[in-house]
């Protein structure tokens, strides 16, 4: 399949659409927003489902809370803002009010990472991984693509108790329905590319781009496998572990911190149940800046043909000892 | 329940709470101490529920916004038999299950969990909302703290409250006029609630906090209410019960010693001694 023939679509658009879709089948399903319908793509359930439909204005800690006291009545509460503000401004919230009573509320964070573009460092969350893994009991899962997206909206309905969903704003490939093989499950790895010189795990939009590192690097002769993780916490430990064992290093890749994300939940597994060189991708201790989403992700490096340098870079390294 | 009834019932929790936070060497008896007559009521005489089924979805709702009087929400709890008074004893302790603020994992009867201020009363708002889809026909209540009030996502609470015209729900605020470093008034001053709530869109009632009579009046009255959320502004005195911990901040978040544990204990017991002998 050529680029041109592959489809476009943000994960925040296969979002929205999954509410409508699954609103008939779930009627415990109920969606909280936060004064940002248009941009979260909560707009299309507010139109088909009003009376399911609660916009609780641009106060996230309230709407964060209410959404805990209604799982608490057995409705599946959907809650959603830019994940700078699920994650960020109602942290505490999330933490107190959702994951410590463990609560089954799905807290979705979209306008996740750097790829926001144009709105800069504000808006751009690259922490929100690291902060909502960190909460005992939270799922987090960030999907790559349209596909991925809507089936990690059905699993999360039925899924009991806490979750963290991030969503992009950009367009993306959308590969995965279409790889032979390719099924969705939560806390499951899905491997898309075998290879046995280095192991490429990534998540969300960068997982497109891990697929296109491979390639090029195919054209030089080395061997990278691709494993998509949309589900950060719990970790797929298994499809990790047997790629550090099959592979000579680990690379992780995020439009993300380096700090605590992927990258930490893949170093913090290797370190200690399988020692072999772990680098991160992603962005460095830094805050974003504006630009168009494209220039942006250049800018940070977060390509294709960035990761697939800095795989080349890596197994150069290893082989010079 | 008659108001004798209800006075005994909220007597027994004093002795109870004080017991417990004594026990466990911390904890909040000030304000337990100022807002337990008002749980008495609505646990023994307002609120549509059972001991024996605290999952069911048709019961009425209560939060304690204010987490940190977990005390004498526990103690009315144990009293109205969703667990045996004893477990008490382990209030704070490693040994047991009772938290230091309300836990609905692991304490029966508890509706949410809370502690961190202000979050208390979005959660009711959700259990209040969520009627609307579900719905069902119970009521909501939640305590704040006039402390409390100074958080934001009170007000935040407020506004969804009356978006929503939520007469299915009730806040009460225990205004005993104190918080941890002093007077409402200083710390951060947050009157006049009356008119402050009004602008919010909610329906205001006023009652004696200590007045088992005016309390119950009072959540007829929010009952009757129905073009929206109601608010009670309870007038009360923090340490009610304990006359060294009356209208005292000290005793925000601090256990009696020994010697004042016996002087509590003897004047809360005498005081019941005083109901029960009532003809």
């Amino acid at each position: 399949m050529t680029a041109q023939e592959v489809q476009k679509k943000a994960t925040r658009a296969a979002y929205g659409e999954a509410l409508v879709e699954l609103a008939e089948k779930y009627p415990e399903l109920v969606v909280l927003e936060a004064d940002l319908s248009g941009a979260t793509m909560t707009k299309g359930f507010a139109k088909e489902y009003p009376d399911r439909f609660f916009d609780c204005g641009i106060a996230e800690a309230n709407m964060t809370v209410i959404a805990a006291g209604m799982s608490t009545c057995g409705l599946k509460p959907f809650t959603n803002t830019f994940a700078v503000f699920a994650a960020g401004r109602s942290y505490e919230q999330v933490r107190n009010s959702i994951a410590y009573p463990g609560l089954n509320v799905v807290v979705v964070g979209s306008h996740g990472g750097i790829s926001v573009g144009e709105d800069g460092a504000t808006h751009q969350m690259l922490e929100d991984l690291t902060l909502m893994r960190v909460l005992p009991g939270m799922t987090v899962v960030n999907p790559c693509d349209a596909n991925e997206m809507k089936l990690a909206v059905e699993a999360l309905i039925k899924h009991k108790g806490p979750a963290y969903l991030r969503l992009g704003r950009s367009a993306v490939p959308d590969i995965t329905g279409s790889i032979p093989g390719y099924s969705f499950e939560l806390g499951k790895g899905v491997q898309l590319r075998d290879g046995n010189d280095i192991t490429i795990a990534a998540t969300g939009m960068t997982v497109q781009m891990a697929v296109e590192a491979s390639d090029i690097l195919k054209e030089s002769g080395v061997s990278a496998r691709v494993i998509d993780i949309h589900t950060i916490k719990p970790l797929d430990e298994e499809i990790i572990l047997k790629a550090a064992g099959e592979t000579k290093a680990v690379l992780t890749v995020e439009e993300h911190s380096v700090i605590g994300g992927l990258g930490g939940a893949v170093a913090e597994l290797l370190s200690e149940k399988h020692p072999v060189p772990v680098f991160r991708h992603g962005i460095e201790d830094t805050f974003g800046r504006s630009g168009s989403a494209a220039d942006v992700l250049e800018y940070y490096g977060i390509t294709a043909r960035a990761i697939a340098e800095k795989a080349r870079g890596i197994l150069e390294g290893l082989k010079q000892g | 329940m008659t108001e004798k009834e209800l006075k005994i019932n909220a007597a027994k929790a004093r002795i109870l709470l004080v017991d417990a936070v004594h026990r466990a060497r911390s904890g909040h008896p000030g304000g337990s101490l100022s807002c337990v007559d008002a749980l008495t009521v609505l646990y023994f005489d307002t609120m549509n529920i059972d001991p024996a089924k605290p999952d069911d979805p048709d019961r009425d709702r209560f939060v304690l916004s204010k987490g940190h009087c977990a005390p004498a929400l526990y103690s009315v709890l144990a009293l109205r038999g969703y667990f045996p008074e004893d477990d008490m004893k382990l209030l704070r302790s490693i040994k047991g299950h009772m938290s230091g603020h309300p836990d609905m994992v692991h304490v029966k009867g508890v509706d949410m969990s809370t502690g961190s201020l202000g979050q208390g009363i979005s959660a009711a708002v959700g259990m209040a909302l969520a009627a609307s889809v579900t719905g069902r026909s119970y009521r909501t209540y939640s305590l704040l703290g006039d402390g409390e009030l100074d958080e934001g996502q009170v007000w935040e609470a407020m506004m969804a409250g009356a978006k929503w015209k939520l007469s299915n729900l009730c806040a009460l605020v225990d205004v005993n006029g104190l918080q941890i470093d002093g007077n409402t008034a200083d710390v951060m001053p947050t009157e006049p609630l009356d008119a402050k709530f009004e602008a919010f869109g909610w329906h205001v009632l006023k009652a004696d906090g200590h007045d088992m009579g005016s309390i119950k009046d009072a959540l007829a009255a929010a009952a009757e209410y129905k073009d929206g959320p109601s608010v009670i502004l309870l007038r009360t005195v923090k340490g009610k019960g304990v006359s060294f911990m009356e209208n005292n901040a000290g005793w925000h978040g601090k256990a009696p010693d020994d010697e004042q544990y016996e002087q509590a204990m003897s004047e809360l017991k005498a005081h019941l001694a005083g109901l029960e002998a009532e003809g």
